[in-house]
């Protein structure tokens, strides 16, 4: 097999490749929403640590 | 039981516990996929019938059972929450919807882009795509009513009634194809039974753990930042804000130490 | 665990058997009105078939199908090895379709009982092997795999 008959799928490329497609779109997005999220989490607690420190 | 219940129940004690356990599950999910890509697209054959689009079966099947599991897992964890009043099994719940709703998603256009080709038809009512459809719309409702209610306690409540009175859908997904005459196949696996030849067998069982260990992956990044927010005036807390406070972690992936 | 948990616990038990029950009894009402599709013999015994549009299902029958010169329209014959009935339909067909292939037409019966079907849909059976699996299946048992029963027989048994 080589490389450009893989790719072509036997004329199935759109269907097969459109499936792996929408699938690594969604799940890359729900693990770079999860990071983003404790990013957040963690930035705003360590401002909220700054703030107190300052005021201390 | 109890005891373990209540310690794992602990914020503070899941945080460090997941903390530890997450690069390892992260790093197996990482192997998992990569091998059942590669057997899968690479070396597994073409069907006799269905040529090259049974590939997408190795996404399509593992997405479909995640959505499944998911479903009762959230239920289960949304009972507990609402049976004990557990933070821990209500913050489980509510972050499992959006993944849920994810593989429902993805199972759902997999298959449209597979029934194109093969069935000839993008979309058709029978039981089995109808159902799993209603799995979508269960998922998101239950988004829905979480983020409709000010309080948390009061949301998790609501929406963990929707979620237990949802579940008697995963049952009818399932054992659609074997109750009403569908479009959709019957089933190809079971206990002690399948009609996959071997060298497709492994790559769909391979991608399926993979998609697992995904889940709890996600889970547990969702559920750690979770558990951050909720808890972010308690002591441990404050303590772990100190300790990272003089740190970089927003460059090197020292978020999750 | 305290009273209050209990009656949680009652509370949760109580929503999961109602709504269990009441799922039960509608998918056991629906049963026999849930139809995708009537297969070849039940076709005959459905009331009013050529006043209404309807699914068909069955398998495509070995050395039935012809092709017009058009090339779009086909002739075949849907059959549940009991009985057949005669399909025209113009336009493109599934990639699965061929002979021994299962099959689910739409469409209405003519007065002639030809089934005039204005879609037709692939269905396949749960067996997923390599090319040279099959044909050693065939040359083996003599049946090919296409002909497995399972594929029809939620349009036989029901």
């Amino acid at each position: 097999m080589n490389i450009a008959e893989f790719f072509q799928m036997d004329g199935y490329a759109l269907y097969v490749w459109g499936a792996y497609g929408v699938t690594l779109v969604v799940l890359a997005l729900n693990v770079m929403l999860a990071r983003q999220q404790q990013r957040k989490a963690l930035r705003a607690i360590l401002r909220a640590a700054q703030r107190d420190r300052s005021r201390a | 039981m109890w005891l373990w219940i209540h310690k794992f129940g602990s914020p503070k004690y899941f945080y460090s516990v997941s903390g530890k356990l997450l690069p390892w599950v992260a790093g197996a999910t990482v192997l998992l996929i990569v091998m059942g890509l590669y057997l899968g697209l690479v070396t597994s054959p073409a069907d006799y019938q269905q040529r090259e689009t049974v590939r997408i079966m190795y996404i399509h099947v593992p997405s479909a059972w995640n959505s499944m599991f998911i479903y009762l897992l959230m239920a289960v964890a949304a009972a507990i929450g609402l049976i004990w009043n557990i933070k821990l099994a209500d913050i489980v719940a509510a972050v499992s919807a959006p993944i849920g709703a994810s593989f429902t998603f993805i199972t759902l256009v997999t298959g449209s882009l597979w029934g194109k080709p093969m069935w000839g038809t993008w979309w058709e009512w029978d039981a089995r795509l109808t159902s799993e459809l209603i799995l979508l719309f269960l998922y998101l409702g239950y988004i829905a009513l979480q983020s409709a209610f000010e309080d948390r306690r009061l949301a998790a409540r609501a929406s963990a009634v929707l979620a237990i009175v949802g579940a008697v859908n995963v049952p009818i997904i399932y054992y659609s194809v074997q109750w009403w005459n569908t479009l959709h196949q019957p089933q190809s696996l079971g206990v002690g039974m399948s009609t996959i030849h071997l060298s497709m067998l492994w790559p769909l069982l391979i991608m399926a753990l993979g998609f697992k260990l995904l889940y709890v992956v996600i889970l547990l990044m969702r559920t750690r930042a979770e558990v951050l927010e909720r808890e972010r005036n308690n002591a441990w807390v404050q303590e772990l804000a100190q300790a990272l406070a003089g740190r970089d972690f927003f460059r090197s992936g020292n978020e999750y130490r | 665990m305290t009273p209050r948990h209990r009656r949680r616990l009652m509370f949760v038990a109580l929503i999961l058997l109602g709504v269990g029950v009441a799922a039960a009894l509608t998918l056991n009402a629906f049963r026999g009105n849930m139809v995708f599709f009537y297969g070849p013999s039940q076709l005959a015994t459905v009331e009013k078939a050529h006043e209404r549009n309807l699914r068909l299902g069955g398998l495509v029958e070995q050395g039935s199908v012809k092709r017009e010169d058009d090339g779009l329209t086909v002739h075949f014959m849907v059959t549940d090895n009991v009985k057949s009935v005669p399909v025209i339909y113009k336009g493109i067909l599934p990639d699965l379709f061929r002979e021994g292939q299962g099959v689910v037409a739409q469409g209405r019966l003519n007065n002639e009982g030809v089934f005039m079907a204005d879609e037709v849909l692939a269905k396949h059976d749960e067996n997923y092997m390599p090319p040279e699996v099959a044909e050693a299946l065939k040359q083996a048992g003599g049946n090919t795999p296409q002909f497995s029963t399972t594929v029809m027989e939620g349009g036989l048994n029901k």
